[in-house]
């Protein structure tokens, strides 16, 4: 087989990546040693947020990713349940509110609408929220979409432009390179495929890519558990979550961190999240972080005590040591692209890392400076 | 022999054995579905038998998304049929 991109990983970014290298008129082939969505992407809760991100680099890539993601909607017609919800930030303390007010005042500088609530106003928005919290700030651009669903629907229609192919339950073994170092061909389980340009869209498992390719790429998982409740009517409007959630994100622990994240769904589900935990690849349930993603989450929304959990899932965010995602090309392997390492956020970035990732191979110049991103920042620190 | 327990099912009389789940009693009565799904209006009973799927709720005393594989029957229990989620949407 031959083809002008390989893409390896049928997640989220894999995806993006593939649709936007077929839509450039690049012959791609898509692989994934599992099936479309079955990593990180189909195990987390679909979001594509502007209020989480502090000014710079990820935020300006989370801004541009969101005005690319609504216009992929409307090209496919709406079939993934991109729902434009807006998100709401909440604070039980003046302090955190305090914080959380000077955070969205620096945001609104990168183009991010914020709009603060006053504790008297926010039933407004949610009218089921505990009446015992400070305040909060609304960001009307945060969205959600059914992540799988997307996965499949844009994989779809990269195939439909006639220059895609996909290949499931597909072990990548090696990366091929030539005398001259540059990529010429990926070695798979299902046979070899000719190429000159590999992307490496395998998300938390990026760095094992990478290491076929002969270069380092710290990417490690951060282990997340989100609670299922039974199908309700609409209780809870928008994604809300708990202030603290932002210092989590960015936190470097490697102990078990959890702050209130809940949104509800189309199907009717309220989804309860957010954990944080550097465990490996360990995926036994944790009764411990269930029990305080619960409880943190009754004290936003005091209904949700009454509510039956139907089922817990978890899954393995691809983190970097500086939170940042790896995106573009390795200046060490000619050939050889990056695009993972996009922690929590791999949904809401990956139509902009699908974007610039095509724009890299072709030779464009790119919608963003890809230099925040490069995958050769790490050794530059480890030198220094 | 195990003493019979007396139930309704949307208000008609049933009976089961003792100890028997709600699922089972319904089956044992030859009612296969009681239930339909909310978006595409399919017919629903017992799939996994063992709570895991959520396929079998019905709604007990006024309480909805009971599982009807995992539930025993008790004396007097009025089970119903649940529409949509169970809570009036």
């Amino acid at each position: 087989m031959i083809a002008d991109v390989v893409v390896i990983g049928a997640g989220i970014v894999g995806a993006c990546c593939a649709r936007a290298c077929a839509l450039a008129g690049l012959d791609t082939v898509l692989v994934d040693r599992g099936a479309v969505a079955s990593g990180t992407t189909g195990a987390g809760e679909g979001n594509i947020l502007v209020s989480d991100k502090e000014p710079g680099p990820e935020l300006d890539l989370a801004l541009l990713s969101r005005q690319l993601w609504a216009e992929m909607a409307g090209e496919l017609g709406d079939s993934f349940e991109l729902d434009p919800k807006g998100g709401l930030v909440v604070a039980a303390r003046s302090e955190t509110l305090d914080h959380l007010r000077d955070f969205a005042r620096a945001q609104a500088d990168s183009g991010v609408i914020a709009e603060e609530v006053a504790a008297s106003a926010l039933p407004d928005h949610e009218p089921h929220i505990s009446p015992d919290l400070a305040g909060g700030v609304y960001y009307p651009q945060d969205m959600q979409v059914q992540p799988m669903l997307a996965a499949a629907r844009i994989i779809e229609a990269g195939v439909a432009t006639g220059r895609l192919r996909v290949i499931t339950g597909c072990d990548v073994t090696a990366i091929d390179r030539d005398s001259s170092g540059a990529v010429s061909g990926v070695r798979t389980s299902g046979g070899a495929i000719a190429t000159r340009a590999v992307v490496n869209a395998a998300g938390t498992w990026g760095g094992e890519v990478a290491a076929l390719a002969g270069v380092d790429l710290p990417i490690l998982p951060r282990r997340g558990f989100i609670l299922v409740t039974e199908p309700l009517p609409v209780m809870v409007r928008h994604k809300v979550y708990a202030a603290d959630y932002v210092a989590n994100v960015a936190s470097d622990s490697a102990g078990l961190e959890t702050s209130a994240v809940i949104e509800g769904t189309m199907s009717g589900t309220v989804l309860i999240g957010a954990s944080r935990e550097r465990v490996g690849f360990d995926k036994t349930l944790d009764w411990a972080v269930v029990r305080r993603l619960a409880r943190q989450a009754i004290e936003i929304f005091p209904f949700l005590a009454e509510v039956q959990l139907l089922r817990t899932y978890g899954g393995f965010r691809p983190y970097c040591p500086d939170h940042l995602p790896v995106i573009g090309p390795d200046a060490r392997v000619p050939g050889l692209l990056h695009a993972c390492g996009h922690e929590g956020a791999g949904i809401g970035l990956a139509a902009a890392t699908g974007v610039l990732i095509a724009e890299s191979i072709i030779g464009a110049s790119t919608s963003l400076d890809l230099a925040p991103f490069a995958p050769e920042r790490f050794e530059v620190s480890r030198v220094l | 022999m195990s003493s019979e327990i007396a139930f309704t099912f949307d208000g008609a009389p049933m009976t089961a054995a003792d100890g028997q789940s709600i699922a089972g009693a319904l089956i044992g009565s030859g009612i296969m579905s009681w239930r339909r799904t909310r978006f595409d209006d399919q017919p629903r009973g017992v799939f996994c038998g063992i709570g895991a799927c959520f396929d079998c709720l019905v709604t007990v005393n006024d309480e909805p998304n009971v599982r009807a594989c995992l539930a025993q029957v008790c004396e007097g229990d009025r089970v119903m049929r649940q529409e949509g989620t169970g809570y009036g949407a």
